[in-house]
């Protein structure tokens, strides 16, 4: 590959890495919603079992 | 007619303030000067007049930013900005009074500094002083409606540099042009748009930066 | 509910397929530019996320129009998602620019190429509309702020533009351009179309993605204080 070739396909690249980039932190960011809504999930049944219970 | 009776008397309470604290001007002329002297030592021997035009609108801007950062501290140390809100008179006229009295320490500041500049450096055209005139109105414009966001928030001498720069860099490139090119008259017009689009900006939307 | 995520899918396949096409497009099909050669394709990239970038910051600007306009708080969120956005395109015309400056005239930086300096200078304008609303305590005070400075920003394109323009016959008489000019062949027109078309595409889907996110969050929270 000549030089030009090199920097053009880096240009490239970089933008699909950043976009990768982006879909990385987006799954961190799915995990954390599902643990948030599983504890939320937790909450709402106990409520509902303290609610029953009285 | 009231609108304009309210920005006298913003204006007059601040420079008033000013007059009888005397803690923000001195300070601004005496920075101006030391950083002249100081950018003195930091130039090499050949630098062209062109450089050291330039540098003297650095040090106008962090002059600029200087008084700026006082603008709304005694507002905000007395919660006297709340008390303006609530006025019964339009919200621009604060940024209005408060912009005068900027750009009135400002002129104040430059009437020492064109002069040392022009002692310590070279001399000071006309395209210079009306320049630096036009540049006024812009950096306090802008400077006045930054200062009250900055005053909201948690950082605020360091919030307001950093919104501050960015926003006049085309000030610096319309001053310093009009002071060392051939033809000023294109960068004096230059300075012209910036005042006229940005303190219409900023007029109309000073209410929103100090209401909910 | 369901139209809306069905036009969030739809956005986001049209971005794949209109971004992999431009892309294939853009190194199968183009001819070699007849000056700068084969380094010319990092145009199809670089102008198409250029002019998202504009677009994202006048989605932004639009968005702290209405807030400002009807109160509703919901453009908040909508303008800073904009100008969030915005910025990350911005960072990528910083970099592919960068890289297309290296391979064209031997350096990194250039301060005679008049796109890499505005995009510098907005740059630093919206990175410190992070730092106003990392400041400010959340609030309606907050958002307004915000909407102000996303609209200044706006201004500021055209006027940083003009300013730049004017400076480069002060500060670097050498001034740096890419030989595209508005000559494109018809070849070259196409690629440059569907990229864009794809660049803006793909803007939309993250922005709607992250919106979506942030809403989720907000919603996650007044779950759990209803629940405790």
């Amino acid at each position: 590959m000549t030089s030009a070739e090199k920097y053009a396909t880096a240009a490239y690249l970089v933008v699909l890495a950043v976009v990768l980039l982006y879909v990385v932190l987006y799954a961190f960011k799915l995990s954390r919603l599902e643990r948030e809504v599983s504890e939320l999930v937790g909450l709402a049944r106990e409520k509902r079992d303290r609610r029953e219970a009285a | 007619m009231t609108y304009l009776r309210d920005v006298a008397a913003l204006a007059r309470k601040d420079l008033l303030l000013e007059l009888r604290s005397r803690d923000t001007l001195p300070a601004m002329l005496l920075f101006v000067l030391s950083t002249l002297v100081v950018f003195h030592f930091a130039l090499p021997a050949k630098t062209s007049d062109a450089a050291q035009a330039g540098l003297l609108w650095v040090a106008l801007l962090f002059t600029a930013l200087l008084g700026l950062v006082r603008a709304f501290v005694a507002e905000r140390e007395q919660r006297v900005l709340d008390g303006l809100v609530l006025a019964p008179c339009d919200r621009s006229a604060i940024w209005l009074g408060k912009g005068i009295g900027v750009a009135a320490f400002l002129v104040l500041a430059e009437v020492v500094a064109l002069p040392a500049y022009g002692l310590f450096f070279g001399p000071v055209g006309w395209e210079f002083v009306a320049a630096v005139a036009l540049a006024d109105i812009g950096l306090a414009a802008v400077g006045t409606l930054l200062a009250a966001m900055a005053a909201a928030s948690r950082a605020r001498e360091l919030l307001l540099p950093l919104l501050f720069l960015p926003l006049v860099i085309p000030v610096v490139v319309g001053g310093v042009g009009a002071s060392v090119a051939a033809h000023p008259g294109r960068y004096l017009a230059f300075l012209g748009l910036y005042d006229a689009v940005f303190a219409i900006l900023s007029w109309a939307s000073f209410e929103y930066v100090v209401t909910e | 509910m369901s139209l809306r995520n069905n036009q969030a899918v739809v956005l986001a396949a049209a971005a794949a397929v209109l971004l992999l096409t431009g892309t294939a497009l853009a190194f199968y099909w183009v001819p070699n530019a007849p000056l700068e050669g084969f380094r010319q394709r990092i145009f199809y990239y670089h102008v198409p996320i250029a002019l998202t970038s504009y677009a994202c910051f006048g989605w932004a600007a639009w968005k702290a129009l209405r807030l400002l306009w009807t109160r509703d708080r919901r453009y908040d969120l909508e303008s800073y998602t904009a100008v969030h956005m915005g910025v990350i395109f911005g960072i990528l015309t910083l970099i592919t620019g960068s890289v297309w400056a290296r391979t064209s005239w031997g350096h990194w930086w250039v301060w005679g190429s008049r796109q890499l300096v505005l995009f510098l200078v907005l740059f630093l304008f919206y990175a410190a509309y992070f730092m106003l609303r990392f400041s400010v305590d959340p609030g309606p005070r907050r958002a307004n702020m915000s909407a102000v400075y996303a609209l200044f920003g706006v201004v500021l394109i055209p006027i940083s533009f003009l300013a730049i323009r004017l400076a480069a016959d002060l500060v670097h008489p050498v001034v740096f351009s890419h030989d595209v000019g508005s000559k494109l062949t018809v070849s070259q027109f196409t690629t440059f179309f569907v990229c864009l078309a794809g660049m803006l595409a793909l803007a939309g889907t993250l922005y709607r993605n992250e919106l979506t996110g942030k809403r989720v969050d907000a919603r996650l929270r007044e779950l759990r204080e209803a629940l405790q």
